[in-house]
């Protein structure tokens, strides 16, 4: 089967792309946009023209590198099977992060409101919660609850849910329930989460990682924002 | 960015979320360079578990069962000082990893250990088959930690480039890398420590690894004259499936509960490993069950049967692993076998270092799946996360001993820098990639390897970069190293020489000196 593969390209420091298109003979049902991608860019870099730019690693839904904007959907590249999607295969990159080249997008603002958000244990985790640290461990930080939510604009406090995630992490097991250190990082879970959150819960559905984002939101409000569980804590 | 004299650690993975974390903990500063965040690390692919002697499953296990399981697991090739240290702290590590809250599968409060391949006492502490992503993920918590107090200062998306060496060649005083963003160079002066990763690039989505890995750091730091030991030896893991561009572990956990494997003949199973091996044949080291499996006659299809394993089992031990099946091979493994074949999986080779992780270049250290260190030639499952932790914490701890951060200086310094690889040369290196393939394949003997080394002098007549030199000169020296060991030990299976022989009890080291690849053997 034939694909048109669409890409919003875009050169290094200029401030706007331009699509271009090309066509994709799928070898199997099991190709994804990844497979797509990798053969253009080995046909491009045969034509001598500029390369195809795109982060990439895994290729089997555990990282979270390949975060794109397919069919007006964010999706890992590694996940998106062709034979699921339309003839004409729109890929544009993530649009709530600066756009370096191609579909290459720097995400560190993500890394630097977890250290705002003073994600770590200061002293040892405690030996409880183990499955709400699980569930939120499984957080590749890879944007996609990030690109879908209407709250999240890459700019002021709000981290969203790949920061409830991170933040669930550090409280499911924090060691004092009650002492300084996590009415701080309750503080920083209200500030940089629940005031931002308007519980579109648009999240719910794209996780690559199947966090089970309604629960795990809930649970921590409960726990840090509402004081009503110490299930999470 | 801040230009002092730091600890300059290349690999944002498991080794080197270690190290830094080592590192910070005593109030030394280091930089923590990789062209991604840790998040994409391969060692966020590890599933099975972490090997340690807890003695919480009630069957007398000791430090020195471990140590041989080790040692045997890797045929006698593994240093055993390095093997000893190893095992001896691996319950600590898992003790830090508790304290650092991975929260390990536990029943009633204790923390559950599982069989593994290769080891009689189960010994394998986990979280469900995703330990690697927990342990990964424990660590960037725990490094990041010290970034909000600069001990730790991150670099992502910055590529390294060369090491930048004085007195003829053989001290390392920093490192020169790339800002991929604003392909600005920067010189940093400091100690190094390579925790690069495996060689997966070297074999094209051939391997359960990451396009992460692409081994150029390997082959610039190879072309500096790093030495390099035992690259013959790769792993070959039994249970993998071919996805687009790669192959899917199937985690030996599987078979850890109880998964078993089988092949059909005359429309019934043959439980081929339990019949040769006993009722642990299944589990049986990597090395020995995928060179059964490549042993049976062409085109016979073998499958991993888990049908048998429990609600309790599925549910509790190993739900992702089906969640994973169940979504890359629209199969559920609850309900019916899954054809597997082997794959490369971990290589055992790699830098050559000694028991304080320090290279053959002063103030040059590495650790990880980069390094060649505890593995022998084989790698047992359990070990590879615990080494990357280990080899991480050590080569930090010897550079809290040994090394004056104020001493190195890299003003005025003259770099010498590698011309990188262009984009069409990616065709050139799926050629190699061909090459090496064909030449080191699980069963090898001398008409295959020297055919593969013949071709390899024909892709050295083509034009390229000088960091694709360094690729097939480190290609040139694993197929070299595998043409002079003549025998058959752990993963490298030379038909023409099928027994082990004594006299090669000793690591291959692989270096280039004098414009030329030089494979001698050393004691180990």
């Amino acid at each position: 089967m034939k694909k048109n593969i669409s890409i919003l390209r875009r050169k290094k420091n200029e401030a706007s792309g331009y699509i271009e298109e090309f066509e994709y003979n799928m070898k199997s049902d099991e190709d994804t946009v990844a497979s797509a991608l990798f053969d253009i860019a080995a046909r491009i870099a045969v034509e001598g023209k500029r390369p195809l730019v795109w982060e990439h690693s895994c290729l089997q839904i555990k990282c979270g590198a390949c975060a794109m904007v397919i069919c007006g959907k964010p999706q890992l590249a590694c996940s998106a099977k062709l034979k699921d999607l339309p003839d004409k295969v729109t890929i544009e990159p993530l649009r709530k992060f600066p756009v370096i080249e191609d579909l290459l997008v720097d995400r560190s603002v993500m890394r630097e409101r977890l250290k705002n958000m003073q994600v770590y244990h200061e002293k040892d985790a405690a030996d409880s919660g183990d499955e709400s640290t699980y569930q939120s461990m499984k957080c590749l930080q890879c944007g996609i609850c990030l690109e879908i939510c209407p709250n999240y604009y890459g700019e002021g406090n709000y981290a969203g849910m790949s920061g409830m995630s991170a933040m669930a992490q550090i409280l499911s097991k924090a060691p004092d329930k009650t002492g300084t250190r996590t009415k701080q990082l309750k503080k920083n879970y209200y500030k940089n989460v629940y005031e931002g959150c308007g519980k579109s819960l648009a999240c719910r559905d794209v996780c690559p990682a199947g966090i089970p984002m309604d629960d795990l939101l809930s649970r921590m409000n409960a726990a840090a924002v509402w004081g009503r569980s110490k299930s999470l804590l | 960015m801040n230009n002092e004299p730091r600890v300059n650690i290349i690999g944002a993975g498991l080794a080197g979320l270690s190290a830094a974390y080592a590192l910070a903990r005593e109030g030394v500063k280091s930089r923590l360079i990789s062209l991604q965040a840790s998040e994409r690390a391969q060692s966020n692919l590890a599933e099975g578990g972490i090997n340690a002697v807890l003695n919480v499953m009630d069957e007398n296990d000791t430090i020195d069962e471990h140590f041989a399981d080790t040692i045997a697991g890797g045929c006698n090739l593994a240093n055993p000082d390095m093997v000893w240290a190893l095992v001896k702290n691996a319950p600590d590590i898992i003790d830090l990893l508790i304290r650092l809250g991975v929260p390990f599968n536990k029943t009633d409060g204790r923390i559950i250990q599982r069989n593994f391949g290769g080891q009689k006492k189960k010994r394998t502490a986990f979280v469900k088959s995703s330990t690697g992503k927990m342990v990964t993920t424990a660590l960037i918590n725990a490094v990041r930690k010290y970034e909000c107090n600069d001990l730790v200062e991150r670099l992502c998306h910055h590529e390294f480039l060369n090491l930048l060496l004085s007195e003829g060649d053989n001290r390392c005083v920093g490192v020169s890398i790339r800002d991929i963003y604003s392909e600005r160079d920067i010189s940093l002066p400091g100690p190094v420590i390579i925790c690069c990763g495996g060689l997966n690039g070297f074999f094209h989505e051939m391997t359960t690894g990451t396009t992460a890995n692409t081994g150029n750091a390997a082959a610039r730091l190879f072309l500096q004259g790093v030495e390099f030991s035992n690259l013959e030896f790769i792993q070959y893991h039994p249970t993998t499936v071919g996805i687009p561009q790669k192959r899917l572990l199937i985690s030996e956990a599987a078979r850890g509960e109880g998964a078993r494997l089988f092949h059909e003949r005359e429309k019934s199973r043959v439980y081929f490993m339990e019949d040769k091996y006993g009722p642990e044949g299944n589990l049986m080291p990597r090395d020995v069950v995928s060179r059964e499996m490549a042993l049976l006659p062409d085109n016979t299809r073998v499958y991993l049967d888990m049908t048998m394993l429990s609600k309790d089992i599925w549910e509790n031990r190993l739900s992702d692993l089906r969640d994973e099946l169940i979504k890359h091979l629209h199969k559920d493994p609850s309900l019916k076998p899954i054809p597997v074949r082997y794959g490369i999986h971990y290589f055992m080779g790699g830098i050559m270092v000694d028991e304080s992780h320090r290279t053959n270049i002063e103030g040059l250290y590495a650790a990880g799946e980069c390094t060649c260190a505890y593995h022998g030639a084989n790698r047992l499952g359990g070990n590879s996360l615990l080494g990357a932790i280990h080899g991480g914490i050590s080569s930090a701890n010897s550079i809290i001993k040994a090394e004056q951060l104020s001493t190195y200086n890299v003003e005025n310094f003259i770099d010498k820098k590698i011309s990188g690889m262009s984009d069409y040369e990616v065709f050139l290196n799926r050629s190699l990639s061909e090459i090496l393939l064909s030449g080191l394949s699980i069963l090898r003997d001398e008409n295959k390897l020297s055919e593969s080394l013949k071709k390899i002098e024909e892709l050295f007549q083509s034009n390229h970069s000088e960091e694709f030199e360094g690729r097939l000169l480190l290609g040139k020296a694993m197929l070299e190293s595998a043409s002079k060991r003549h025998e058959s030990r752990g993963a490298h299976t030379r038909t023409d020489y099928p027994k082990s022989d004594d006299k090669y009890l000793c690591n291959t080291i692989s270096v280039y000196k004098d414009d030329s690849v030089s494979v001698s053997f050393r004691h180990i």
